[in-house]
């Protein structure tokens, strides 16, 4: 693979890990607002470490600079020379913001330049003290000669004439143990210069006594070139904490040998500090055992085992309509193959599945953040974060639920003031729960605030022409109404819950997904808002239906129920349309064959079957000819090739090859009502 | 005959930046993600050289270096250490657990295979 | 020099790019999608991909469009702004690929109460006996799928 190619892939490596690295670090940094322990600000200087050293390594310099300071306070936290205030932990949440927006930058291109990350650093300078900004670690290297620290020092000698050197080289037993080679070094330093080895071997033992991997030698060394001692010291880098060296400058003046500064490296001083720790087991990683795979190959292989999931039905209804009574091999083998598709099928559908908890981790920090801004008082409990959700609807309902969340916060919680005055504690609960119940996924968000202002929800509903004034409704009815299109009762523009973007769109959304939302309420006790979401959006519970010549699907989780209908209970009303009277309320009723300009025999309402169904809280009845099979089938976006239509979600291939259209309520409901004036049922 | 390198880094990006620059050069590389995969690694299979990171999580390159010390094979196999620090405690720290030597973070991959090269 | 596929509709002779062209197939059922213009005849199952097919008689304004034996459905694949879509045209046969060259191409004089918008034609190439109107399909095809 061509260089740069390999390196652009690094490099996405790099921005992916880096972006999962901040993730931690914010959590962790969350969590160190409870307990400051030292374990946490160990996992949290780590991933800011890891960052910085990537950077550094990949040439980001404006990032590697930033991350710097970050990690200096952090490495000050944790050593107990800073105390873990909020005002720092407030700072260093602020600069993770900044180095995902310099990762952003770095990411598409673009100049790295920020504001904020200019602003920050002066404020983490500040704090640590120093002016030392953008610039690389200055290290632990001691100058000051002090036993205690067991740092050497190389006292300053004049190297003025110096013409050659005389090192006194003289390793400890164990240099080998190192697998460090002298023989590496003396070749090193004979590139500066004409090298004169010569070795001491007062120290050897006995022939019986020696132990082949200790170094007993010591060697004089005399190199005629005119380089500074700094230039040794780095051959000899390696080596000098488990050696002697003594350096003895040789001037050009050949009778002016000085007598050799004494500088003696401190043999290895274990240094008290730095109990290196095992391993703290800072961040549980979720990646332990898995690898990452590119979205569009997990797409594919979804597509794959779509078509094989229809050739098998193609097969299997062949089997139907042929004699094949002779032929039970060939009928088992089919059922064999029924059961592996299917099984193939689940498995591979899960790969696309993520546990909620990707989009609950946004929620302690949001939480924090306008809990502190509200002037309110919020403990935030989350819960079945490892419930498993299809990928896109996880992405979908990340911003329902911050919206949900927000709402709650603004509007449902009260100030601890409120609170106390009302006999509940100061500190109000929110709660995210998610959990699987039948063939969905349920999502709960729930507060023990003020609950809704039912008669205020009421009134708006009213005003805006949604709710018939005659009817009577169920307080959960009412509360539900918030749900509908055109409503929004947010007055104050509060930066906070946003205007327009209210709960008929949280509603519309979760609608788009093929799911539901309700929400229950108590006055003075709180609101509990329950979504209901499918586990996935490629294959749907299908019942498939008959209309004159045409199959269409509809949804299972949108029927109700499906009823023979006797002519007494069907009525018309203002001259045209038609309803349905089940148990105690009446149904539109929807002509599917008119609403498509389908031809049928069906001329009377009895001659057909009604198939009650429900969506965003309205229920109508649509009139099919004759209900075929209830059977999974994986959706076809019409889309690709073609273009959304109203009414329909999708299409599927049936089982003989043809293609079947997959009927979507809300848009056939919605395309039902504009023909004809509002009519609600209640 | 290639030289094998045991490279241990619990950074994808920084693994893979190691890897490829070695696997250029001619060397084999094996990738850990960290200590505790290298010394499983380690304990039945053998490699030329070993390269590692310091700050890993469940155990860090030090750690490791001192572990891989006290397998027969590995007495005499030389071991680099990839630091950004470069601090005089954390190279007795590292001589202490038997580290041949270190190479300083961010790493110039030139600079990377001439010190190699020096010690294998 | 390009290549062209040229096919009958009524009784003209019309041209497409023949890179567009992914396969012909013979006339099949299609599934109608309501709401749609008359000349949509609906989508069909094209290896697992729901294909719109639309019938090119109809859209051109040719009296009784048939479905015989050489009716067939040209399956084309064309470049759109979020990438490429296959889409079938039904025609009423399909004739041979021609080598055109650029002067044997003249741009086309306005076509009296023709149902094909001026915008969707080439120009006309003219070859020994014949004359083959080329379209520009890409055009054609991505304003009647919508």
């Amino acid at each position: 693979m061509p260089i740069d190619l390999k390196m652009e892939e690094i490099l996405s490596i790099f921005f992916q890990e880096s972006a999962e690295g901040l993730d931690a670090m914010e959590s962790g940094l969350l969590a160190l607002e409870a307990t400051a322990d030292r374990e946490a600000i160990n996992g949290i200087f780590r991933a800011a470490h890891s960052i910085k050293g990537g950077a550094a390594t990949f040439g980001i310099a404006e990032l590697s600079g930033f991350t710097h300071n970050v990690e200096t306070l952090l490495d000050r936290m944790r050593d107990g020379s800073m105390p873990t205030t909020s005002e720092a932990i407030q700072l260093l949440l602020q600069a993770a913001d900044v180095m995902r927006e310099l990762i952003d930058l770095a990411q598409s291109k673009k100049p790295i330049v920020s504001v904020n990350a200019d602003a920050l650093t002066r404020k983490l300078s500040e704090l640590l003290g120093d002016t030392a900004s953008y610039g690389e670690p200055q290290g632990t290297s001691a100058i000051a000669p002090s036993p205690v620290a067991g740092s050497r020092a190389l006292p300053a000698i004049d190297e003025a004439g110096v013409a050659g050197w005389r090192i006194e080289f003289r390793p400890h037993p164990s240099l080998f143990l190192t697998c460090n080679d002298p023989l590496r070094l003396f070749r090193e330093l004979a590139a500066f210069g004409e090298l004169i080895v010569q070795a001491t071997a007062d120290a050897l033992p006995a022939f019986g006594a020696m132990d082949p991997t200790q170094c007993y030698l010591a060697w004089t060394l005399t190199l005629r070139a005119g380089v500074r001692r700094a230039q040794l010291a780095e051959v000899f880098d390696w080596v000098d904490a488990n050696s002697t060296i003594l350096y003895e400058p040789i001037r050009s003046a050949p009778c002016d040998i000085e007598t050799p500064t004494a500088m003696l490296s401190a043999p290895a001083v274990p240094h008290p500090q730095m109990p290196l720790a095992a391993a703290p087991p800072a961040r549980a990683s979720v990646d332990a055992g898995s690898i990452r795979v590119a979205t569009e190959k997990v797409d594919a292989l979804i597509n794959l085992v779509g078509e094989l999931v229809i050739t098998q039905s193609m097969l299997s209804r062949f089997s139907d309509h042929c004699d094949t009574s002779n032929l039970e091999s060939l009928r088992r083998g089919l059922a064999q193959l029924s059961r592996n598709t299917r099984e193939l099928q689940e498995s591979v559908l899960k790969i696309r599945m993520l546990p909620v908890s990707f989009s609950f981790n946004r929620f302690p920090r949001l939480v924090h953040e306008l809990s502190r801004k509200l002037g309110k008082k919020v403990e935030l409990r989350l819960s079945g974060e490892n419930t498993e959700i299809d990928k896109i609807v996880l992405e979908k309902i990340g911003d329902p639920l911050v919206h949900l969340v927000r709402n709650s916060l603004d509007h449902g919680l009260e100030t601890p003031e409120t609170r106390a005055a009302a006999g509940k504690s100061e500190t109000g609960v929110l709660e995210l729960n998610a959990f699987h119940e039948g063939g969905s996924v349920i999502i709960e968000v729930k507060d023990d605030g003020a609950g809704l202002q039912t008669a205020r929800i009421l009134a708006k509903a009213h005003e805006r022409g949604l709710v018939d004034p005659q009817a009577t409704l169920t307080d959960e009815q009412i509360h539900n109404l918030i749900f509908v299109a055109g409503f929004s009762t947010a007055e104050a523009v509060s930066d906070v819950s946003g205007r327009g973007v209210g709960m008929d769109v949280v509603g519309r959304n979760i609608n788009d997904l093929g799911g539901h939302v309700q929400i229950s309420s108590q006055a003075g006790r709180g609101s509990t808002v329950r979504i209901r979401l499918p586990l996935t959006l490629a294959i749907l519970e299908g019942q498939i239906l008959r209309v004159g010549k045409e199959i269409y699907v509809i949804s299972l989780v949108s029927i109700v129920e499906t009823v023979q209908p006797r002519g007494k209970q069907i009525h018309s009303i203002n001259g045209g349309s038609e309803v349905y009277k089940h148990r105690d309320s009446y149904l539109p009723v929807i002509r599917l064959h008119e609403l498509f300009a389908i031809e049928t025999d069906i001329r009377e309402i009895s001659d057909g079957l009604l198939v009650v169904v429900e969506s965003d809280g309205k229920r109508v009845a649509i009139l099919v000819d004759e209900l075929l099979a209830q059977q999974q089938v994986v959706i076809k976006s019409l889309d690709t090739n073609f273009k959304q239509v109203p009414g329909l979600a999708g299409a599927t291939i049936h089982g003989d090859g043809t293609v079947a259209l997959i009927l979507d309520v809300p848009g056939l409901i919605g395309l039902f009502l504009s023909k004809k004036p509002p009519q609600m049922a209640a | 005959m290639a030289c094998t390198i045991l490279a241990v880094d619990d950074c994808a990006s920084m693994r893979q930046m190691v890897s490829f620059t070695l696997k250029h050069a001619g060397y084999g590389v094996i990738e850990a993600i960290d200590g505790l995969e290298a010394l499983a690694y380690a304990r039945g299979n053998s490699a030329d050289l070993v390269l590692t990171d310091v700050n890993m999580p469940r155990m860090d390159g030090i750690t490791l270096v001192r572990e891989l010390r006290q397998i027969e094979s590995y007495k005499f196999v030389p071991m680099l250490v990839l630091t950004t620090e470069a601090g005089r405690d954390k190279k007795m720290a590292g001589k202490q657990a038997g580290a041949t030597g270190w190479l300083l973070k961010p790493f110039d991959p030139e600079k990377l295979l001439a010190t190699i090269a020096k010690v294998l | 020099m390009r290549r062209y596929v040229s096919f009958m509709v009524g009784r003209e002779e019309y041209g497409a790019d023949i890179t567009r062209v992914q396969e012909i197939r013979v006339w099949d059922s299609v599934t109608r999608v309501p709401h749609t213009p008359k000349y949509l005849l609906g989508v069909l199952n094209l290896r697992g991909a729901i294909v719109p097919v639309l019938d090119l008689r109809m859209r051109f304004g040719v009296d009784r469009a048939a479905y015989e034996a050489t009716t067939v459905v040209v399956v084309l694949r064309v470049p759109n702004e979020r990438g490429e879509r296959t889409v079938g045209v039904v025609v009423d046969a399909v004739n041979e690929v021609h080598d055109i060259a650029l002067e044997q191409i003249q741009s086309a004089p306005p076509l009296a109460g023709g149902a094909v918008d001026q915008a969707f034609i080439k120009g006309i190439a003219t070859l020994k006996d014949r004359m083959i109107i080329l379209l520009h399909i890409d055009l054609l095809v991505n304003a009647a799928t919508g």
